[in-house]
């Protein structure tokens, strides 16, 4: 008997539009279950981690267990403004692209947490290689709103001279690396980083994001394969939110094996995290950065969360999943469980969150006032066209200079 | 029928025909397509013959060539041609090559479709136009339908086609032809000749240029969205030019083009690729090879700049009429 089926396994989504967000196959330990081993722990020795998940907050809404990292009052609360700021940011941006003010825009809602806790976890110096689904990271760096707006608005004080799509930021200066538009390249970019930082004899690390879909591409191999054999200093994250575009993460591997534990084949710690826990993930990313800068090279990171909404504005996400996907996640919101979190230690109050909300949304439409002020890309002022000609290489060279006269646009 | 919806009846032909034909890609199956140019026909075939794929571009077109040795026909959708760089190793040292290095023992006959051109403020990763560079590579066929009722029939052409094919879709073009100005809506493919596209099989044979509008005061050779930017600067002018659309770069039919520039003694290569090493040099030179005693002015090119597609200047950079515009008036002027 023949044993092959004349069919190619092809994945499927677990639901479809019209069907139940059903997670019954979403099996998740309690938090506070997994053990935490020591930061300079050898490898071989926990190999069943990312099989199983970290996981702080519980039910309750209680830190528990060993990896609660009994953060003060004051950076949980930092961590739930830099969160609901974010949020502010994304819905208003959303709503200008809505407008027709911006060409397209990117949203992270649900996903507002695991960037802001990595990044109260990391340090200023360290470098930091994010997807265009991170606008928390620029925002948790200090990155001005105007000017993110500004970038988005490909305006007159565009800090990118209007080359970019909107969302896709560069900001040196606190270093949050330039994003790609071509998924997956910054992964093994921040190795070579951090080999560098290495060889300087310098203690900044860096930490890379790539999306589980992305993920399957060849540089997420290169980066683990390069990050094992020199032992960089560097934190691999891969953001599990389930979907790329339209394709289900078992298209992406998801299927036969939690994306942490390709860890295992390259000798390097693969942790599991509630992405949606502020305080697991905090405490995770400060565990491979303690790691990290001890000597002991890189971890993986795979956040498990959702994508809440659409792709992006180019994506309408009902024609392929149910419309009460995200309010069925059994991991929920990363801003209402840390704002529980709070309002049970007695640190917070719902009358405290919404005047927060209303401060932030406030802020925001004052830093959108202000870059609207800057141009659009529909009414200008833009950046100036000769710009086009700028930065293509460190002079312009005469081939160049040439044709900005062709145009007509000397600067 | 949109180019679009000329693309997706190509392949509805080609899969009720030959069960060995498969499309693969990235949001191609249950979506239907980031432009929707697959849409319905995973439902309509199944899942085993129109499938979603990881993103990784090498993985998909290294296991079409596999498949394709193993006597499939593969199909595949690259999302956007920006993104088929991972992919590079495969097209350029192993999928284009195969028939050579193995004296004629294995070869694989993969259509690769992907999007390609600017217009939707898609920017340097949403909008380039790679297809000197394939055209470069013994072995690929390279080729860009400008219209609905051409992308049919040569899709039909490229999956029938038992050597590879890089075929360039200019995405402004899916759902309405497109002068170049942005001021301006998109036309509509049902109001125009080239969107009238039989149901049935058909094919348009790679490698013959078409001569889009007869003239006989200067040549325009083009290809993809510059054709219909040609054909609306021509008219402005008030130029009796002839328009020809190139369709297949490789192989190129030289013949039509020269026949065009001996007769006229004037000629304009218009593309919104960058300009050096861009497909308009080869044209430039091969055209110069066959009609230099012809020729009343010298061959000029309007492209797009070397420079990355911007975002915000992304009609500075495209080569639109005023350019093309120009650039007849001085090929003219010329006694
Ligand atoms: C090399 C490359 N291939 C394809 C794309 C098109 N694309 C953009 S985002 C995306 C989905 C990415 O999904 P994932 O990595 O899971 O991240 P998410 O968007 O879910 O955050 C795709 C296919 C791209 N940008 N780059």
């Amino acid at each position: 008997m023949n044993p092959l089926t004349g069919k190619l396994h092809i994945p499927d989504a677990p639901f479809r539009p019209g069907q139940h967000a059903d997670y019954s196959k979403v099996t998740l330990p309690a938090a506070g279950e997994l053990e935490r081993p020591d930061v300079l722990v050898e490898e071989r020795l926990i190999r069943h981690m990312p099989y199983s998940m970290i996981r702080v907050l519980d039910t309750e809404h209680r830190a528990v267990g060993p990896w609660n990292p009994n953060l003060d009052v004051e950076t949980l609360r930092q961590g739930l403004r830099f969160m609901l700021l974010t949020r502010a940011y994304d819905d208003r941006m959303m709503r200008a692209q809505r407008q027709g003010k911006l060409t397209f825009y990117v949203k992270s809602t649900g996903e507002e947490g695991f960037t802001v806790a990595q990044c109260l976890a990391l340090r200023p110096g360290d470098m930091l290689f994010t997807t265009y689904r991170q606008p928390a990271a620029a925002i948790a760096r200090g990155a001005p709103l105007v000017d993110m707006m500004c970038q988005c608005l490909s305006n007159s004080r565009d800090n990118l001279r209007g080359r970019q799509v909107p969302t896709l930021y560069s900001f040196k200066e606190v270093n949050f690396f330039s994003i790609s538009g071509n998924v997956g390249t910054q992964f093994p970019q921040a190795v070579g980083w951090a080999m560098a930082s290495n060889y300087k004899g310098e203690d900044h690390i860096a930490s890379a994001w790539v999306g589980e879909g992305a993920s399957a591409e060849g540089d997420f191999h290169y980066a683990m394969t390069f990050a094992s054999v020199y032992e960089a200093p560097v934190i691999l994250n891969i953001v599990n939110n389930q979907w790329a575009i339209s394709t289900f993460q078992d298209f992406a591997g998801g299927e036969h094996c939690p994306f942490a534990a390709r860890a295992l084949g390259y000798g390097m710690p693969g942790l599991r995290v509630d992405g949606n826990d502020f305080l697991a993930v905090y405490a995770a990313t400060q565990w491979a950065a303690g790691r990290a800068r001890a000597g002991k090279g890189a971890t993986l990171i795979e956040l498990y969360t959702y994508r809440a909404e659409s792709h992006s504005s180019s994506d309408d996400a009902t024609r392929y999943r149910p419309v009460d996907d995200w309010q069925n996640w059994p991991l929920g919101d990363p801003i209402l469980r840390l704002k529980q979190h709070l309002i049970d230690l007695g640190e917070w109050t719902e009358e405290r969150h919404l005047a927060l909300e209303a401060e932030l949304k406030q802020a925001v439409m004052d830093a959108w006032q202000e870059a609207v002020s800057y141009g659009t890309l529909e009414e200008g002022p833009r950046p100036p066209v000769a710009a086009m000609f700028e930065h293509v290489y460190k002079e312009l060279p005469p081939h160049l200079i040439k044709q900005r006269r062709q145009l007509g646009v000397e600067p | 029928m949109t180019m679009a919806q000329a693309l997706n009846s190509a392949m509805d032909v080609m899969l009720a025909r030959d069960p060995n034909v498969l499309i693969f890609g990235e949001d191609v199956g249950y979506f239907g397509g980031v432009f929707r140019v697959t849409e319905g026909l995973q439902k309509k075939y199944g899942r085993n013959r129109v499938f979603d794929t990881p993103i990784a571009e090498g993985g998909i077109v290294a296991a079409a060539i596999g498949m394709g040795v193993n006597g499939l026909r593969p199909v595949v959708e690259i999302q956007f041609c920006d993104y088929i760089h991972p992919a590079f190793d495969q097209l350029v040292s192993e999928l284009s090559r195969l028939r050579y290095r193995s004296g004629g023992q294995f070869w694989s006959p993969v259509t690769v479709r992907t999007p390609c051109g600017g217009g939707i403020h898609g920017g340097q990763t949403h909008s380039q136009s790679p297809e000197a560079v394939y055209a470069h590579v013994c072995g690929l066929k390279t080729v860009m339908p400008s219209n609905p009722y051409d992308a049919k029939g040569m899709l039909i052409s490229a999956i029938e086609d038992d050597d590879p094919v890089i075929f360039l879709e200019p995405k402004r073009l899916y759902n309405g032809p497109f002068a170049g100005d942005p001021e301006q809506q998109s036309g509509r493919w049902d109001a125009h000749p080239k969107g009238e596209v039989p149901d049935g099989y058909y094919t348009v044979p790679l490698g013959q240029a078409e001569v889009v509008v007869p003239g006989d005061e200067l040549t325009i050779v083009g290809y993809g969205t510059l054709v219909h930017v040609a054909v609306a600067a021509a008219r402005e002018a008030g130029v009796c030019a002839e328009i020809i659309d190139v369709r297949s770069m490789m192989p190129l039919d030289i013949d039509t083009l020269a026949a065009s520039v001996k007769k006229n003694g004037r000629c304009l290569i218009v593309h919104e690729a960058t300009r050096t090493c861009g497909y308009g040099a080869e044209l430039s030179a091969q055209i110069q090879e066959a009609c230099f005693w012809s020729l009343k002015a010298p061959i000029e090119r309007v492209t797009g700049w070397d420079t990355p597609y911007p975002h915000a200047q992304e009609w500075e950079y495209f080569p639109g009429k005023k350019r093309v515009l120009e650039a007849i008036r001085r090929i003219m002027e010329i006694a």
